[in-house]
């Protein structure tokens, strides 16, 4: 397996020889945020090409085509035109909240995008508590789209924002709830931790019945945190025009899209991470032959390739069940999700104390 | 100076301007959104102490749960456009002697206060030893704290169903 802190190590022990220890923590801080951002960017543009060409193969089309070959430069064009697009800004508004708002959403996309662990030693927020510090992070992002929608003074985006909130309070109880069942199977927080334990086999596999509970409701829940698919209520465009960002433009909408799709593959690399073993390869107890040839593929493309996997399923149930109704929104969440991921937990209890995990 | 002092001059600062701007500004989402700011500083501070679980609970229970609260309610009851009444100078000199005395308390207290020795340990604290202190029975440990405000929660939830369902 190729260990990635072998490049920061170099790197630091380099920095290091020349200058004083503080200076080079703080360049090496400065170097990571922008590679982070640079990460952040990218995964933004390979997200929404791979939602317009899946999008257009559901429905029979082929998508964008003309720009580039298969139409690859055509998000490349769309950010450039946002980016020289005017900010349009909106008289009787408060001004210093509405201009906040999309930064809010974003720096908390980006908190919990940093602590994805992609690779053995390519972790950069690694805490003993880091899932629970990533559902923090992730769940600062509700008072952006709130703000947003007050801020913009018009009833479709306070409407949109209020729905956004109910939905997304709702729906973080179900996503604590699943994460939890994982974490009384590995009885660590650590993702790095949490990856290193799923070496023998995945915990989708290692905790059976109660992970595979688990699992599905994830992504149930995990679709509806980041308002897509049946769950897009908060910017039902038919009802709302657009929600919480009608009233934004230019790269303030862009942000506000941005931090959209990245939530998606956040939600989606987390899946992976818990479930799905992370950057770990296909390891089949038993099998060693097969194990080493696995463990010649680098684990940022197992990583990729599992999250990727897992948002083309996300996408496949938004383009195939239409709209729900906000109350039929609560009452599934309230009524079946939790009850069902709370009996779920304590089977999980069960199966941990008298040993039947595998 | 090094790189520590720096950082936490900077979060101090920070913390300061924006309690100070949650109290004087006259729109009430705009001093939520201070308030917000304070706590974030005040999470970067445990941060910096080393202490992430606190700093982790921090967010979640104060920035991402109670803000969204008040966030929420400020929606439900008041319009755009609302803005505070300016204080009449009565209650401006009360305020002001209130804010003094609880600071000259204060300054008193850390003056006066002789501090024991840190013993502190390098690296993060172990969940496994916060874990148990919570849910322990022995001296120092915090079992009962713990039933009783789910017992509190408890009471909320159905004081919140009787206010919401009055028939």
């Amino acid at each position: 397996m190729f260990d990635f802190s072998i490049v920061t190590q170099w790197v630091h022990s380099l920095l290091t020889s020349f200058m004083p220890e503080g200076l080079a923590v703080l360049i090496e801080c400065i170097v990571i945020g922008v590679c982070i951002m640079l990460a952040y960017a990218m995964i933004a543009i390979i997200m929404i090409f791979m939602e317009r060409k899946v999008c257009a193969a559901f429905q029979c089309r082929l998508g964008p085509m003309r720009v580039g070959p298969q139409g690859t430069i055509q998000v490349f064009a769309d950010v450039f035109k946002m980016l020289i697009k005017e900010i349009i800004t909106i008289r009787h508004a408060d001004k210093f909240l509405y201009n906040l708002a999309p930064y809010i959403v974003i720096l908390a996309s980006i908190m919990a995008f940093s602590c994805l662990p992609i690779n053995r030693g390519m972790e950069v927020l690694d805490f003993n508590v880091g899932i629970f510090f990533l559902l923090a992070a992730s769940s600062i992002g509700v008072v952006g789209i709130l703000l947003a929608g007050w801020s913009s003074n018009n009833k479709y985006s306070l409407i949109g924002a209020m729905r956004s909130g109910a939905q997304l309070v709702s729906y973080e109880l179900s996503v604590g709830l699943s994460i939890l069942t994982i974490v009384v199977l590995t009885d660590t927080m650590q993702l790095s931790e949490i990856v290193e334990r799923q070496a023998d086999s995945w915990f989708l596999f290692k905790g059976h019945i109660p992970a595979c509970i688990a699992f599905i409701i994830y992504l149930i829940a995990g679709n509806a945190e980041v308002n897509r698919g049946p769950f897009d209520l908060p910017e039902a465009e038919s009802e709302l025009t657009a929600g919480y960002h009608t009233e934004y433009s230019g790269m303030h909408f862009g942000l506000f899209y941005v931090a959209e799709f990245v939530n998606l593959f956040i939600i989606a690399a987390v899946a992976t991470t818990i479930f799905l073993g992370g950057w770990m390869p296909l390891h089949i107890p038993g099998l060693d032959g097969f194990n080493t040839v696995m463990d010649y593929i680098p684990g940022f493309i197992w990583f990729f390739g599992k999250s990727f996997f897992v948002v083309w399923l996300l996408m496949w149930i938004k383009w195939t069940f239409p709209r729900l109704r906000i109350d039929q929104i609560l009452t599934l969440e309230w009524k079946y999700l939790v009850p069902i991921g709370l009996c779920n937990l304590l089977l999980m209890v069960i199966i941990v104390v008298f040993k039947l995990h595998f | 100076m090094t790189l520590q002092l720096i950082v936490f001059i900077v979060l101090a600062l920070f913390i300061a301007v924006c309690s100070v701007l949650a109290v004087t500004t006259s729109r009430i989402l705009r001093a939520a959104t201070y308030l917000l700011f304070v706590l974030f500083g005040t999470a970067g501070i445990y941060f910096q102490l080393n202490y992430s679980f606190l700093g982790a609970v921090q967010l979640l229970i104060y920035a991402g749960g109670i803000t969204v609260l008040y966030v929420f309610s400020i929606l439900l009851t008041s319009s755009q456009g609302d803005k505070a009444e300016k204080l009449k100078n009565g209650k401006m000199v009360a305020g002001a002697v209130s804010t003094l005395a609880g600071l000259a308390i204060c300054l008193f207290v850390m003056l006066k206060n002789e501090f024991i020795p840190s013993h502190f340990v390098h690296g993060e604290l172990d969940v496994r030893t916060i874990g148990h202190a919570l849910m322990g029975m022995e001296k120092y440990q915090y079992i009962l704290p713990f039933e009783v405000i789910s017992v509190l929660l408890l009471a909320c939830i159905v004081g919140g169903i009787l206010i919401a369902r009055k028939r």
